[in-house]
């Protein structure tokens, strides 16, 4: 039986060429490229290090987008993904992070039976972290957010993973299935191969009724939270730079700093 | 007619973007300074399949199309021309020949290795008193039993250095002049066979330039080319070929050449404004894009008329030559808007301009190109 690996990927806006109009405080997408969101890049990397190790590895990726996410699927596929699936309909549109993970889950569910899932930590566009965990509560299966070291063993069952804290770290023991979400620190991401542009691809395209999804539980109708307001925050203004001529004088300055402001 | 990239082409153009972008234009000053071939980068090259593009996947290729192929010499060229070229030479000068002119045997023998990067190929024509001359021969080639005997030299031989996988041009029968050569595949363990002298060059100095040397290198025969007195065609068909990747070349140092000049031209301020904001400067770019563009579209046309197998031959020199003046053009109004930044290498359009020039000259010089083209016109 081949080792099945599914991967939940998406379409964002490449943030580097972003701008935001003040006004409305909403993206302007036009013109911006679309790219393969950063997190989900070292979650297809770590299956495909897998599949590396285990040629019978069997990878596919899900999407959730506009048809134009194909795109995403491509660049996967080229990268040596073997399967991508678009789940794409106007019902789900706008669904928020609920919504959105009770449709992978029905997407996830037609896919069948699997041993391992990887997600990217967030998308650079919504950065909310919450559609993979989410997606893990709904098929029951164990998850670690924040992967960032990935160990499993030859038996392709007992897994050992890091997980990156705020001040330190995990090491998690854990069996498939579960559901991993990754961080950059993670891997590298490859490139896609030339084979792999040119070579077949299977990319599914499936709609709300193809994944039998209940329509009462997606899309902007019933998504229990929605954007009120966007704006972007005003900058900074510029530190304090304290000066002194020994370590100890810059300290002492400090000190008085903070306890005038009843910091300390 | 239609002028869209195919969805492949478009990733094809993302994926050497990217990879040429993170793994070559960091090394691109230091190798050019120390005049050191990159090796790393051509085995990532193999790895990730840039060095076998238009091939079938039968033979271990990538399966793809000409266009894919110019638009990964033209994206690599855009950061670092030395490296494109390896891919040029190696792609048509080597594994095309092979392709187009080999038996089975020699097709099942030679391409794996050549299209998954295993081994570079170069091939070898150039002689000290045969350049544009290309008939002028004087390498040798003479039957003994089952083997052929080679001796002679080759010069100016691109990828010479590191190459495993030689085509070779040598004269069987001088009295039947360009008919009476033929071409040959020599391994770089042949027997009798070495690499000489490594030019010192004023561009694409990462480039490895080698003189090839034979005394009395001895060949099995079934390493022939093409049939006894075919080598001039298999010579000649495989430099229409070779076109392609050098116009892409020079139309990558060219584009690389133009946007790193929009860039400075957006940061650089004199008299109190943007040098992107003087009309006289706006036009010298206008000018450049204008070339580029029309070079892009000659290239393109050329490699999709190779994929339909029409006559593209004047076609390619027409690419080479627009496309390679255009690339002198660009770099040198490159320097000069930099000004004498321009012509310090803290730049990169002071590497890119010394790496323009030898698209003049190699694989058929400007003046070779005229002489195909206007034979096209007015028959030979």
């Amino acid at each position: 039986m081949a080792f099945k690996i599914i991967v939940c990927a998406k379409q964002v806006p490449d943030t580097n060429v972003i701008k935001i109009n003040p006004k409305t405080g909403t993206l302007i997408r036009d013109g911006v490229p679309s790219i393969l969101n950063h997190d989900d890049a070292n979650a297809l990397e770590e299956a495909l290090k897998i599949k590396d190790q285990y040629p019978d590895t069997h990878i596919t990726v899900i999407t959730m987008g506009p048809p134009q996410a194909k795109d995403l699927l491509f660049e996967c596929l080229a990268k040596g993904a073997d399967e991508g699936i678009l789940v794409s309909d106007r019902a789900v549109g706008g669904s928020d992070t609920w919504a959105t993970s009770n449709t992978l889950e029905a997407a996830v569910k037609k896919v069948g039976p699997f041993d391992l899932m990887f997600a990217g930590r967030q998308a650079i566009d919504g950065d909310t972290a919450q559609v993979g965990p989410q997606l893990a509560e709904k098929l029951g299966i164990p998850q670690v957010t924040y992967v960032e070291e990935f160990k499993m063993d030859k038996n392709m069952k007992d897994i050992t993973v890091k997980r990156q804290l705020e001040d330190g770290y995990e090491m998690i023991k854990l069996q498939t299935p579960c559901m991993l979400t990754t961080i950059k620190e993670l891997n590298n991401p490859r490139y896609m191969s030339m084979k792999g542009i040119f070579g077949e691809k299977e990319i599914k395209v499936w709609n709300a009724k193809d994944i039998e999804v209940d329509l009462t539980t997606v899309g902007l109708e019933a998504s229990p939270t929605n954007v009120f307001r966007s704006f972007t925050p005003a900058p900074k203004g510029k530190g304090i730079t304290i000066e002194g001529d020994t370590v100890n004088d810059v300290a002492k300055k400090l000190l008085v700093n903070l306890k005038g402001k009843h910091v300390i | 007619m239609n002028f869209q990239l195919t969805k492949e082409q478009e990733f094809v153009r993302k994926m050497v973007r990217e990879f040429a972008v993170n793994e070559v234009e960091p090394l691109a000053a230091e190798i050019d300074q120390e005049h050191r071939f990159p090796v790393e980068t051509a085995e990532k090259m193999a790895n990730y399949g840039l060095l076998g593009i238009p091939f079938p996947t039968e033979y271990g290729g990538a399966g793809g199309d000409h266009i894919s192929y110019a638009i990964t010499v033209e994206e690599l060229s855009r950061v670092c021309a030395s490296t494109g070229v390896i891919c040029s030479a190696h792609t048509s000068l080597c594994c095309w020949p092979i392709f187009a002119w080999g038996t089975e045997e020699q097709k099942k023998k030679y391409l794996p290795d050549l299209l998954s990067g295993k081994k570079l190929g170069a091939f070898g024509l150039t002689e000290p008193n045969a350049g544009t001359d290309a008939a002028g021969q004087q390498t040798r080639a003479v039957k003994d039993g089952d083997d052929y005997i080679l001796n002679g030299a080759k010069v100016f031989i691109t990828n010479g250095g590191y190459a495993e996988t030689f085509v070779i041009m040598a004269m069987t029968d001088k009295s039947k002049g360009t008919r009476g050569i033929s071409a040959f595949i020599v391994e770089k363990s042949d027997e009798g066979f070495s690499i000489g002298k490594t030019e010192d060059k004023m561009g694409i100095c990462a480039s490895s330039t080698t003189e090839l040397i034979f005394q009395n290198c001895r060949i099995p025969a079934d390493r022939m080319l093409g049939n006894v007195g075919e080598g001039f065609k298999v010579a000649m068909s495989t430099l229409d070929g070779g076109r392609i990747g050098i116009a892409s070349q020079a139309l990558g140092i060219a584009q690389g050449a133009f946007d790193v000049t929009v860039e400075y031209m957006k940061a650089r301020k004199q008299f109190g404004k943007k040098l992107s904001q003087m009309e006289a400067l706006q036009f010298e770019i206008a000018d450049m894009k204008t070339r580029i563009e029309a070079s892009r579209l000659l290239i393109y046309q050329a490699a999709d008329m190779k994929d339909k197998h029409l006559a593209y031959g004047p076609k390619s020199a027409m690419a080479k030559l627009f496309a390679a003046e255009t690339a002198m053009y660009v770099t040198t109004k490159a320097v000069q808007l930099h000004g004498g930044y321009g012509y310090t290498k803290d730049y990169p359009v002071e590497r890119m301009m010394r790496d323009a020039k030898i698209t003049e000259i190699y694989e058929g010089t400007s003046e070779v190109q005229k002489i195909v083209i206007a034979a096209s016109v007015f028959g030979k």
